[in-house]
């Protein structure tokens, strides 16, 4: 399943760190920051619920660029 | 500006007036420190507090926290001189850090305004669907219209929905989606596309798709998604910036064990520990790539904004950068450099007015279907008046017999002729459908109906040349004769006819395999039957693609009309998007190693550090949006 999400950075070296977090977040199986768009898309593993998953997305985003955010 | 940006521009503000301030502050020592420190917090609190929690969270290498070591290096590097009773130059650690502030302000304020002009010009995305309901019109999100519903379009309005006119006529605006300014006109009965504004008299339209899958969906999806697909250039910047950084980093800290050691013990003199320091710390503030991560990704994503305003649809920028690289570009014929319908092209040897001939083939061909009497009718240029016609005979394989205005007239081939017993006269150049026409048994000349030649397809083929295209091939499932026709009349350069469609492939394959030097080849057709050969080539251009979903699917590059000078502009918006990436490549990095140099030789100043770092950020960015300007 795919979804996308706004998102606010700051940077665009900000943006691929953001992407590289969700990509090993776990029940992601890709993901891509558009930082021109100020969209994410994500593709979730099969299984794995969205609204369970992307809180810890936003966790681990949180950890490598504080001031980011993801409207969920 | 948003919030945070201009609660930014106060502190820049803020903290630039009372640094100014304290230069005419008289006071020494401790009070001295703490005064200055009051501009420098002011300004920095956040890069400090990011810098710490970066460290927290074990992301360590980032440039808020080469910017406090910087700063807080060279503060330290004061105290000590106060201490030491000379006095120490703070200002230098708050100036640093005004700059970065300012260069971080302006370039979020440049991406933001690029970010909007770039929306700004992809804003087709219609909001809302009228539908009338007992009679009143109300506003629904086009999202929740079946297909099959009759929508209201105001004039003014976008058509949100692709679908079929089902009353009123008018002329509609495609200048968002084809980038083309002259309006179209439609009228009942025709299909239009989402995306298109209104412009004259309201319309009822019977909507054929889902929003979802309507062309204005299609294309923003596909424009939002293009910077996905990063392009080499991008991939080489995100590796540099891995290598770059932790580089100058530890040469930093060579920088500043190393000369001190050697001087000390080689040769004897003052080891010069607190320079050494300060060269260190302005290689850190050089250390920065963000010029080249920032300003790489927003050309390649302003090049294709300003591509596809003007109705040219790259899928990523990897296809931008192969687009660039261009030397050869194969066109399919039919549809591609011509029409794809055929036209009445000449008439020969006719006793009576030409339009007249054209008038008496179209009512004698008024009944029939076949392409040929379609395009005779639209030569005559009006529906025939069928009370004027009687006696229709259809002679298969050979033509059409039949009395208009009361004279028996024969409209067919050469064996019709024969039978009516008319003197026809064959045509020379032979290079379409001749139709020969006879009244009352007398041979009235013949009207030659082939498939014209676009008229930019020779402007076209010119500017391929003005922008660096070496070959130009045709290919055509379309007879020889004809072929040859088109591709000397166009200078085309080779031609490949009578081809079937899986030789298409064939041939691309074999020209890319001959191909010298790395320049890549190019196809262009019009996305009908020609999916295989769209995708082996380096590049698929499809054209003419409103509306059609195999097209949009197979290629790469999406025109979408059907004029093929949009080839040559693809061509020119992408070799101008490569060229200011490379200049950006080559200016920020080389203006880097110069201020590294000059710092590691004690030339250069934290200021030439910070002009390294965001000055040639500013002045990448500001190069980048020059992609958007493609006209």
């Amino acid at each position: 399943m795919k979804k996308s999400y706004k998102i606010d950075v700051d940077c665009a070296n900000c943006a691929a760190k953001m992407e590289e977090a969700t990509k090993k977040t776990e029940g992601v199986k890709d993901a891509v920051v558009n930082f021109m768009m100020l969209k994410m898309n994500v593709e979730f593993e099969d299984g794995a619920d969205p609204k369970e998953v992307m809180p810890r997305v936003l966790e681990n985003c949180k950890k490598v660029e504080d001031d980011c955010e993801i409207f969920l | 500006m948003n919030k945070k940006q201009k609660r930014t521009l106060y502190r820049i503000l803020a903290a630039a007036a009372l640094l100014t301030g304290l230069h005419f502050v008289p006071v020494r020592g401790t009070v001295r420190f703490v005064l200055y420190m009051i501009p420098y917090l002011l300004i920095g609190y956040d890069v400090l507090r990011k810098a710490f929690k970066g460290i927290k969270n074990r992301q360590p290498m980032d440039e808020s926290l080469l910017m406090c070591i910087a700063t807080l290096g060279a503060i330290v590097l004061a105290v000590y001189k106060d201490l030491n009773g000379q006095t120490g130059d703070y200002v230098e650690a708050v100036a640093v850090m005004l700059f970065y502030q300012t260069g971080e302000w302006f370039q979020s304020v440049a991406v933001g305004k690029s970010r909007r002009n770039i929306s700004e010009l992809m804003d087709i995305r219609p909001d809302y669907a009228n539908i009338e309901t007992d009679g009143s019109i109300e506003q629904v999100d086009p999202d929740e219209v079946e297909t099959g519903t009759v929508i209201y379009v105001k004039p003014g309005e976008k058509i949100p929905i692709d679908g079929i006119v089902v009353s009123g006529s008018g002329t509609l605006d495609t200048a968002a989606l084809t980038g083309e300014s002259l309006p179209r006109n439609i009228i009942e009965g025709d299909e239009v596309i989402s995306g298109c504004i209104n412009l004259t008299s309201p319309l009822r339209i019977k909507t054929t798709k889902e929003f979802g899958e309507s062309t204005v969906s299609k294309i923003l999806d596909l424009v939002e998604n293009a910077s996905s697909l990063k392009s080499r250039s991008e991939n080489f910047i995100t590796k540099f910036a891995r290598i770059y950084t932790p580089a100058v980093v530890y040469s930093a800290l060579v920088l500043v064990i190393l000369p001190p050691l050697f001087r000390m013990f080689v040769m004897g003199a003052d080891p010069m520990w607190g320079s050494f320091v300060y060269r260190a710390l302005s290689f850190l503030v050089i250390s920065c790539p963000c010029a080249l991560v920032v300003s790489i990704p927003l050309t390649f994503f302003a090049g294709i904004g300003g591509a596809s305003h003007a109705g040219i649809l790259v899928k990523g920028s990897n296809y931008l950068e192969t687009l660039s690289e261009v030397d050869t570009v194969v066109f399919d014929k039919t549809g591609t450099l011509t029409q794809g319908n055929f036209e009445v092209d000449a008439v020969h040897h006719c006793p009576i007015e030409e339009k007249e001939l054209i008038e008496i083939a179209a009512l004698a061909e008024y009944a029939s279907t076949h392409p040929i009497s379609q395009s005779l009718r639209r030569a005559y240029g009006g529906e025939p008046d069928s009370s004027r016609v009687s006696a229709i005979e259809e002679i298969a394989g050979q033509g059409i017999k039949a009395t208009v205005d009361g004279r028996k007239i024969a409209v067919g081939n050469t064996k019709l002729m024969r039978a009516v017993g008319a003197f026809y006269v064959e045509c020379p150049d032979d290079v379409g459908t001749v139709i020969h026409v006879s009244i009352d048994g007398q041979y009235a000349g013949h009207i030659v109906i082939s498939d014209i030649i676009k008229p930019d397809s020779g402007k076209a083929i010119h500017r391929l040349r003005a922008c660096g295209v070496k070959k130009t091939v045709m290919l055509t499932g379309d007879a020889s004769k004809i072929a040859d026709k088109v591709a000397s009349e166009l200078h085309i350069d080779e031609v490949h006819s009578e081809l079937l469609p899986a030789d298409k492939v064939d041939i691309v394959d074999r020209l890319i395999s001959s191909k010298q030097g790395k320049g890549k080849l190019a196809f262009a057709g019009d996305g009908i039957n020609d999916a295989p050969v769209l995708s082996r080539a380096d590049i698929g251009i499809a054209m003419g693609a409103m509306g059609s979903d195999a097209a949009i699917e197979a290629a790469d590059v999406v025109l979408m009309d059907d004029d093929p000078v949009k080839i040559a502009d693809a061509i020119r918006i992408a070799k101008k998007c490569l060229r200011i990436v490379k200049e950006n490549i080559v200016f920020a990095i080389g203006i880097k190693l110069i201020c590294l140099l000059l710092s590691a030789l004690g030339l250069a100043g934290m200021w030439i550090a910070v002009f390294a770092d965001v000055g040639v950020m500013i002045l990448c960015v500001l190069n980048a949006i020059r992609a958007l300007m493609v006209r």
